[in-house]
């Protein structure tokens, strides 16, 4: 049963994932190509998702969309996992004053609603795909952190690291070839939960026009036309959101099916 | 318990500081002073208002003085005018207030009155018919972006059906009604944005309280309560029930900066003017002073929730009061 979760999961994220590597062989148009002859058309064979109020073709811009958004999912993931995996460590592994330092502010960024440190950071430096992935690695670690940390607290205990300590292996030792791999279980969990979250974020920021900037393609910003299309044009709203929301739902079944596996 | 709420009190302090100094530091991030950026991203913004910029956050002194000087201001609730309309910052967000707390508090009401019976039906009968029904909605929900179903129920039922407005929070001839007919009006404008913001919490906590739902059946103290022959009606609400609903009230507080969050989102789509559709403009307007006191304001409501939800927390499970007095 937890298996089909795990494999329904990884079928989907891995079939977005090979339309976003294959994006120029297999995409029929080129994603920014205007076209003033075939505005708002719906889904027909020659355009199989319709195309937009600029003549673009829906079905082209989402899979490049799908390198865009996924790419600044993993990313800022990755981003994410490497703040929280080194602060969680030290703040696991020396405890005392670093580790009431690191919760500390742990805490405090735990405080600020991410949307809203996302906004205002995108305010000031320019929204670029760059920066979208960076400012949403830089906010979302806090959880990996925390992870981290308690995962290390129960391991330290246990006799293979106090033997590790006991024969004097540097703490660089203990930490990297010890503890965090022996806490990866959970935090791959958390991670893929992450890529979920940051696609959702980065989706959310491109429909507000503060995320990926058009003409570049992202699931997101295909939505930004969506509202002043309501009831003229369907295909528009309903396959770049069926795309968040099968991906999203990938990456839960993944790590639902993780969960239990690891126990 | 009082020397516990003191205790978590004087908590904020430090918390606070870390606040104002990582909304201090944001704006202090962009390369140069933002004051030139702002004058490079708008040309409108005379030499003037660049001058009144450089004055109020006093960018020609050393950065701690200036933070100090900001703090000091901060307290006195004087965040400065707004760059649009140049009226000041605290009455623009007091006037913002009320509608945003009204949705979110809307929200945290119907999750919470949706999302226990949920996950305790659930609980009871797991992996049985209703408990997967639930599943799968769970799921759905934990994937659904919001604006997305936003767009889908507008659609559905503003425009196909023709029953709910889809934007805005009254009609325009909203002064003619009386009492009842305002609040109804009102009542209809809402339902959408309240059903939106409430989507991604119903899923959580349904989860949640499935979850720790099941775990107090396991607890000894229910094989005692079903041995001594209490009746499963008994077993269930007094003595699993009341456990298991315990950790839910720190989750209600857990899920306040998700919801002022999402309501930047919905507060946008449905054109809401509350404080999340004024952050939005706010951003897209380069509105510094506004986006800083905005961002403030967010991390304060969230402290103070989760506070509340402690205290509350301790109040209902003394237990925890006094384990920290240890």
């Amino acid at each position: 049963m937890r298996n089909k979760l795990l494999f329904t999961g990884l079928i989907i994220i891995l079939f977005f994932s090979i339309i976003a590597i294959l994006a120029p062989l297999i995409s029929p148009y080129n994603p920014s190509e205007i076209d003033a002859d075939s505005l708002l058309v719906p889904p027909s064979p020659r355009h199989l998702l319709g195309t937009d109020s600029l003549g673009r073709d829906i079905l082209s811009r989402m899979i490049y969309g799908a390198r865009i958004s996924l790419s600044i999912g993993f990313i800022a993931v990755g981003i994410a996992l490497a703040i929280g995996l080194v602060l969680g460590a030290l703040a696991g592994f020396y405890g005392g004053l670093i580790d009431a330092l690191i919760m500390r502010f742990v805490d405090i960024m735990l405080c600020f609603p991410t949307f809203f440190l996302i906004l205002a950071v995108v305010a000031i430096l320019e929204p670029s795909i760059f920066n979208i992935m960076v400012i949403i690695g830089l906010t979302s670690w806090m959880g990996t952190a925390r992870l981290v940390r308690a995962e290390i607290l129960s391991l330290k205990e246990r006799e293979f690291i106090q033997a590790e300590i006991a024969i004097g292996a540097s703490d660089f030792r203990i930490i990297t070839r010890h503890l965090i791999p022996n806490a990866l279980g959970p935090v791959l969990v958390s991670a893929i939960l992450g890529i979920a979250g940051a696609i959702l974020l980065e989706s959310g920021l491109s429909f507000l026009g503060l995320g990926v900037q058009p003409p570049t393609a992202s699931w997101g910003n295909i939505l930004i036309e969506a509202k002043s299309t309501l009831g003229v044009a369907w295909w528009i709203t309903i396959f770049p959101g069926l795309a968040i929301l099968i991906t999203i739902l990938g990456f839960n079944l993944i790590a639902e099916g993780l969960k239990e596996k690891l126990g | 318990m009082l020397s516990y709420i003191i205790r978590r009190l004087l908590g904020i302090i430090p918390l606070l500081l870390g606040i104002t100094i990582i909304s201090f530091s944001i704006i202090h991030l962009a390369p140069g002073k933002p004051t030139t950026i702002q004058q490079a991203l708008n040309p409108k913004v005379s030499l003037e208002v660049r001058e009144r910029l450089d004055k109020l956050y006093g960018l020609d002194k050393p950065l701690y003085v200036q933070y100090i000087n900001w703090l000091g201001r901060l307290v006195k609730l004087d965040l400065g005018r707004s760059f649009g309309d140049d009226r000041l910052v605290v009455d623009k967000i007091l006037e913002r207030i009320p509608i945003t707390l009204v949705i979110n508090l809307l929200s945290l009401f119907f999750i919470f009155i949706i999302a226990v019976p949920l996950g305790v039906k659930s609980a009871l009968k797991p992996n049985q018919a209703f408990d997967k029904y639930v599943t799968i909605f769970v799921f759905l929900g934990f994937a659904m972006p919001t604006f997305w179903l936003a767009l889908l129920l507008m659609n559905l039922f503003g425009i196909q059906l023709a029953w709910l407005p889809i934007s805005g929070i009254k009609s325009l001839d909203f002064e003619y009604f009386n009492i009842w007919g305002k609040i109804g009006d009102l009542s209809r404008h809402l339902i959408l944005p309240v059903i939106v913001s409430s989507i991604g919490g119903l899923a959580g906590i349904s989860r949640y309280m499935r979850s720790s739902m099941i775990e107090a059946l396991a607890q000894p103290y229910i094989y005692t309560a079903r041995a001594k022959g209490l009746p499963e009606k008994s077993v269930v609400y007094k003595h699993a029930f009341r456990n298991a609903i315990l950790p839910i009230v720190t989750i209600l507080g857990l899920s306040i900066p998700g919801l002022l969050g999402g309501s930047v989102i919905f507060e946008s789509i449905f054109a809401i003017p509350g404080i999340g559709r004024l952050f939005y403009e706010a951003v897209m307007m380069r509105d510094y002073p506004l986006i800083m006191a905005e961002v403030v304001l967010g991390a304060v409501l969230t402290m103070f929730g989760n506070l509340i939800a402690d205290i509350a927390y301790a109040y209902v499970d003394p237990r925890i009061g006094y384990k920290n007095e240890k």
